[in-house]
């Protein structure tokens, strides 16, 4: 009986087994890298906002301390979007007839709030605490970049989960003293092992725990 | 006991398999069998219900599943309608999928404009308060997130309160953001505005001025509030002929009266539980009815709590008639008609000298008994006991107690007497009566009634529904648009007390201002603003007029300081009525003869003709006279000793049912799993007749039926309108609380209740430990000598390091009030399911309180038993999780992750304590925005298809532990309470950190008395239990036994 399938056939069915299988790990990898890329994670994306704010002006240029406008980051879980009442402030006085600053002026005129858009978004079932994090040396900048250095503000990292977990896991490869948590220019040493001999000193002194159980973010 | 069980259940599985395809379909309950087999029983065993007694097959099938057969089948479409309208849940859920990753969306930041000041965002502020329900207060702390309240918690510095609250108000935050509120001013059903209403008002006023208000009426429900008190003087000075008329259906009308036929004037009696040791409660649930109760449960379960080197327990007598909340913890309990208990009281006393003995009684061999036994333990404790009689009781069984207190000298030591909380009280029922009769006799032309459902809770007899009509201008102030509000020309909408500015008084006097968490979500107005209005003040907000009678009552100089004071404490320095010292008059031997039946129709024996029975009327335990109809916590929550859930039944004691042939029968089908059927009765009563379901309550009082009011509301709102059956419909005026010749009859209908009791059940494995004080003092490792040997492991066991968080609850103290329950809700964002749920087992509650009993069906003892997560540190949950959505955390919480539950149940059939609660649909109700505002930001709304269950208030550990480590110290032991815990007024429930040697979860786990449900699964459960000890009268135990044999 004659063959029915020709010799070539062995090559084409080998080629096609393992092709399938890189084309679907391909997908996979492709679909991973999508998810997070900035189309999906909306890193490095700045958004546009009712009055164009400019972190970059406040505190690089005017110096202003984080813990001025964000009262709260270092009491609550929250660390507080400025009042009108913070704002005006300083655009009582300074650029009070800007047109920019307009809707600043009409909220204070007319009692109601700005609606700032959401840069830094957390899923619903994710309870992140702002004020444990500074309090245990975890700097402004770590998580959310050079704030001093955006126009308008985007978003460092994923906040995935998998993002958080880097630090839960190994904390002492990201926290730095108490002192420079609202400093944007600190560097860490430049060294590897100092870097790590810092960290694990403060680790130590901070008592910082690995936290990964579930119930510490999920409840 | 054991070993035949086991066999037995071998039998059983073959049976149902053969029976897996035609469905088991549970017979009716044989009463005859359960004696039969109650019989047989020898030794300690726990019941829990009396079909798990009569043991049929198909009710044990039942049982052993977890989600019985096609439990996740919807079946009706009707119901689904039915249910869907219940919650409001909608379809704008589609777009929540959006929510689940960090992708950043168009969602807004909305910051304030100027912030409050002491306002930090993310961080709650707790104010205090008061609620008044009844007449008079239990004052409160309040919890508040951005201005919105989340939760309620006792306050400790409130004398009625000591930082526990009820189950009322945990629940009345439900009640602020129900959707059914009523929400504008209504003239005959058309909408209006209050001005529209003042002007109507102010004309109405006028043509009152010339007769100086003799056709003005006002109606109130009992009033704690001194300034609403001022008010109603200030106002009867201007309308000098007008009349306050105060009605409340749960009223004190026999305890005044008692008073004051046992003093000659109304006086308030306060108890001391804390100095007593022997108590005789007749018919008093004082553990869970009146303004002390919250206090009194504390002081009674601290006399119980016996810790090692005590050597002293108080003991709890009850006489009452229908099973109470105070009757489970009775050492011994008396089941005697309501004709017997004024008997047993006279009995008492005049063994005591408190009263003359009359020749006539010849009580029976067994109340003789029972009254000496009484009688030589109070004459033993005179000074430190207690006899009290229930607002049930007629004036004369009060008047006896009081006797009895001053002849065993326990007046100033155990009783205080103090002037009445409410100011210049009337009887309410009397008060009602006179009312109706001036509208019958055309005397009012002006009726404004604050508060209250008068049309609802009127009795029968009064017909005040067709009054009304009568009245040519009638106002009703009120939270719904209620019944009585659809009989008024005018309904305004009320402000609830968490939005408006009030003050009033604890049992004991002491004020509280009431102050507003949040401004009126509806515009309504408070009593105080309507008050001023007919005062002809009507611009004057809440706030002035409470802080002006403050200010005229201020006498310290700087009264800033003394309103912050009252305000930030929640209670008003030195308010507290002082003891009064008054003497029991010499009453007329005649007086003190009750006009019942002799006591020996005592012990009717089962199968004895006698047709016709006693009522006894009660306020529902949830939803107490019908005010809370539409609350659905209340209305889910399982009621005490019944656990029958929304709906409301005639109680009738198991040997009564067997006379009228009354049973019911557990329904199998379709996934049902509490839907029990039971027959419909006809109850004549009085000319007038009430069809219900009855239900057959063990240790129930023979010869006569309880109904409690409140349910059959027909203009309740969406969630109470049409559950129960109005037992105002058969309460008259001259007997509200206990009538005689009702003829009870089936009535051939079946009617479908649902009842929690059926539910998770643990199949009798040592559940429930008990022992005797004196057993105890002998051996006090009786509960730990029972406990199955720690199973060996070849696994290292993990190192808690750090916090190993762990519970202990404490079985002797737990009163089975159901605080907690509600408290827990409330917490943790926990939804109601609705009736035809409950019915297939799928109530959400994650903490439950389980009933058992031990004895005769006739008088069993009851053990309460709060079952909440018990985070195993082998749990069984975790292993079978295909997605790890359940999983341990390092302080040994059995942590659960919704974000990851895909919804197999595995987890919840392998839970062997049953305490996993899956969401079959969209219970959380998402779309009603004014419920949005009271949940607890700091916990996950849960959604469709996902497990859930207690979590020791994890969100409540974790602000703790931030809170300690930005101090850089650990977490202080009682710095984390659970809500259950915070909510209990016996303190039964203790959490904290077991690594701390000396924390008080700690110590109680080392006490003999410490023991763990289903130890021998190794399951190594962090929740643990105390043993209940029991203190019964040796004298009286005895006999009981030689008379039983």
């Amino acid at each position: 009986m004659a063959q029915i399938f020709h010799p070539s056939t062995n090559t084409l069915s080998k080629v096609s087994i393992f092709g399938g299988i890189a084309v679907i790990a391909a997908i996979v990898a492709a679909l991973a890298a999508i998810n997070r890329s900035s189309y999906v994670t909306g890193v490095r994306v700045a958004r546009a906002q009712p009055v164009p704010f400019s972190h970059k002006h406040h505190v690089s240029d005017d110096g202003i301390d984080c813990r001025y406008c964000h009262t709260s980051v270092e009491k609550s879980s929250f660390a507080g979007i400025p009042s009108t009442k913070i704002c005006m402030n300083c655009h009582s006085q300074i650029w009070a007839g800007s047109p920019m600053l307009e809707p600043v002026r009409e909220s204070f005129r007319s009692g109601r709030s700005l609606e700032w858009t959401r840069v830094h978004n957390l899923p619903g079932f994710v309870y992140f605490d702002h004020g444990i994090h500074v309090n245990k040396g975890v700097g402004c900048s770590t998580c959310h970049g050079r704030v001093d250095r955006m126009p308008l503000t985007w978003r460092e990292n994923s906040l995935y989960m998998e993002w958080c977990l880097e630090c839960h896991r190994e904390p002492e490869r990201f926290v730095r003293p108490r002192a420079e948590v609202f400093n944007m220019d600190w560097q860490p040493p430049q060294n590897k092992t100092d870097r790590l001999a810092l960290g694990r000193k403060l680790v130590q002194e901070y008592g910082i725990q690995k936290l990964t159980s579930c119930s510490v973010c999920h409840r | 006991m054991k070993q035949p069980r086991g066999a037995r259940r071998e039998a059983t599985e073959e049976k149902t398999k053969t029976m897996a395809e035609n469905k088991p379909e549970t017979e009716r309950l044989d009463l005859a069998a359960v004696r039969a087999r109650l019989n047989g029983l020898h030794g300690e065993s726990y019941w829990r219900s009396l079909e798990e007694l009569a043991e049929t097959e198909a009710f044990q099938e039942l049982l052993q599943r977890e989600f019985p057969r096609q439990a996740s089948v919807w079946l009706d479409g009707g119901s689904r309608r039915d249910f869907l309208k219940l919650m409001g849940a909608s379809l704008a859920l589609a777009g929540l999928g959006a929510c689940g990753s960090p992708a950043p969306t168009s969602e807004k930041i909305v910051p304030y404009v100027k912030q409050p000041e002491g306002l930090v965002p993310g961080k709650p502020r707790f104010f205090a308060t008061a609620f008044t329900h009844n007449g008079s207060a239990v004052g409160l702390l309040v919890e508040s997130h951005e201005g919105r309240p989340t939760k309620i918690e006792g306050n400790p510095t409130h004398p009625a309160s000591l930082g526990a609250t009820d189950a009322f108000a945990q629940a009345s935050i439900l009640t602020l953001y129900d959707p059914d509120r009523s929400q504008v001013v209504t003239n005959a059903g058309a909408i209006s505005t209050w001005s529209a209403f003042l002007s109507a008002l102010n004309r109405e006023l006028e043509g009152q001025r010339p007769s100086r208000g003799a056709g003005l009426r006002i109606l109130t429900e009992s009033v704690a509030s001194p300034t609403l008190a001022a008010q109603m003087k200030t106002l009867l000075a201007k309308f000098p002929q007008a009349k306050w008329h105060r009605y409340e259906p749960a009223g004190r009308d026999n305890v005044r009266a008692g008073a004051r036929l046992a003093f000659g004037e109304y006086v308030d009696a306060q108890y001391h539980f804390d100095r007593c040791d022997v108590i005789l409660s007749l018919d008093a649930d004082f553990l869970f009815c009146g303004g002390g109760s919250l206090r009194y449960a504390r002081q009674f379960a601290d006399k119980r709590r016996v810790r090692a080197g005590r050597a002293e327990m108080n003991r709890l007598y009850v006489v009452e008639s229908a099973p109470s909340v105070t009757g489970a913890m009775a050492d011994h309990r008396l089941p005697l008609k309501p004709s017997e208990i004024p008997g047993f009281a006279r009995a008492v006393a005049a063994r005591l000298g408190a009263a003359r003995k009359t020749k006539s009684e010849q009580p029976s061999p067994r109340l003789a008994r029972w009254t000496d036994a009484v009688a030589r333990d109070l004459e033993k404790h005179r000074g430190a006991s207690i006899v009290t009689a229930g607002a049930r009781q007629p004036p004369i069984v009060h008047a006896l107690a009081h006797a009895i207190n001053e002849t065993l000298g326990n007046v100033g030591a155990t009783v205080t007497y103090t002037t009445p909380v409410e100011d210049n009280p009337t009887d309410p029922m009397a008060s009602l009566i006179e009312l109706a009769g001036d509208i019958e006799a055309g005397r009012v032309a002006l009726l404004i009634i604050l508060g209250g459902n008068p049309v609802f809770t009127a009795p029968a007899d009064l017909r005040f529904q067709g009054l009304l009509s009568r009245v040519a201008f009638s106002v009703h102030l009120g939270l719904y648009e209620d019944e009585t509000s659809a009989r008024c020309h005018w309904h305004i909408p009320e402000a609830h007390y968490l939005e408006s500015w009030s003050d009033a008084r604890a049992y004991d006097g002491t004020a509280t201002i009431v102050q507003p968490l949040i401004a009126p979500l509806y515009g309504g107005k408070s009593s105080h603003e309507l008050l001023s209005a007919l005062a002809g003040q009507p611009g004057r907000s809440g706030y002035d007029i409470v802080r002006d009678y403050w200010r005229s009552r201020n006498r310290s100089k700087d009264f800033e300081l003394f309103w912050r004071t009252a305000l930030h404490d929640g209670v008003v320095a030195g308010t507290a009525f002082p003891a009064k010292p008054v003497k029991v008059k010499k009453v007329q031997s005649s007086e003190f003869k009750v006009s019942s039946p002799s006591p020996q129709t005592l012990n009717l024996e089962p199968g004895t003709r006698n047709d016709s029975l006693e009522i006894i009327f009660a306020p529902d335990p949830t939803i107490f006279d019908g005010r809370f109809a539409n609350n659905g916590w209340l209305q889910e929550l399982p009621k005490p000793l019944t656990k029958l859930t929304w709906d409301n039944a005639v109680l009738i004691s198991p040997a009564t049912a067997e006379r009228l042939g009354v049973s019911r029968r557990v329904g199998a089908r379709g996934g049902e799993h509490g839907r029990i059927f039971v027959d419909v009765v006809e109850l004549r009563y009085a000319g007038r007749t009430l069809s219900a379901p009855a239900w057959i309550m063990p240790g129930h009082a023979d010869g006569c039926a309880t109904v409690t009011f409140g349910y059959g509301r027909t203009r309740a709102g969406k969630v109470g309108t049409g559950a129960g059956f109005n037992a105002y419909a058969i309460r008259t005026s001259d007997a509200p609380w206990h009538g005689a010749g009702v003829e009870m009859r089936k009535a051939g209908a079946q009617y479908a209740l649902a009842c929690t009791q059926f539910h998770h059940n643990m199949e009798g494995r040592e559940l429930v430990r008990a022992a005797t004080f004196e057993a105890y003092r002998k051996n006090p490792d009786l509960a730990r000598n029972k406990q199955h040997e720690e199973n060996a492991t070849l696994y290292p066991g993990f190192k808690y390091e750090g916090y190993a968080w762990g519970m202990s609850i404490d079985t002797s103290a737990c009163t089975g009030c159901n605080a907690c329950v509600v408290a827990c809700q409330a917490e943790n964002n926990i939804p109601v399911v609705g009736k035809e749920e409950v019915t297939r087992g799928r109530e959400m509650h994650w903490l439950r309180v389980d009933e058992y009993y031990s004895g005769s069906i006739d008088n069993p003892e009851t053990f309460h038993q709060p079952v909440p997560c018990m985070h195993c540190e082998n749990a069984p949950c975790e292993i079978v999780c295909p997605v790890g959505a359940t999983a341990h955390s390092h302080e040994g919480l059995n942590d659960m992750v919704y974000n990851r539950c895909v919804g197999t149940r595995y987890c919840s059939n392998n839970c062997p304590y049953k305490v996993r609660r899956f969401n079959f649909f969209q219970y959380s109700d998402f779309a009603t925005p004014s419920l949005k505002l009271g949940r607890n930001p700091n916990v996950t709304v849960r959604s469709r298809g996902v497990m859930e269950k207690c979590t020791y208030c994890v969100q409540r550990i974790n602000a703790a532990k931030i809170a300690a480590e930005k101090e850089n110290r650990p977490v202080r032991d009682g710095e984390i309470a659970t809500a259950c815990q915070a909510a209990c007024p016996a303190q039964a429930i203790v959490f904290g950190d077991l690594n701390d040697k000396n924390s008080r979860v700690a110590k109680l786990k080392a006490d003999p008395l410490n023991y763990g449900l289903l130890t021998e699964l190794n399951t190594r459960p962090r929740t643990t239990y105390l043993a209940k000890l029991k203190n019964p009268n040796p004298e009286l135990k005895e006999k009981e036994e030689e008379g039983a044999g």
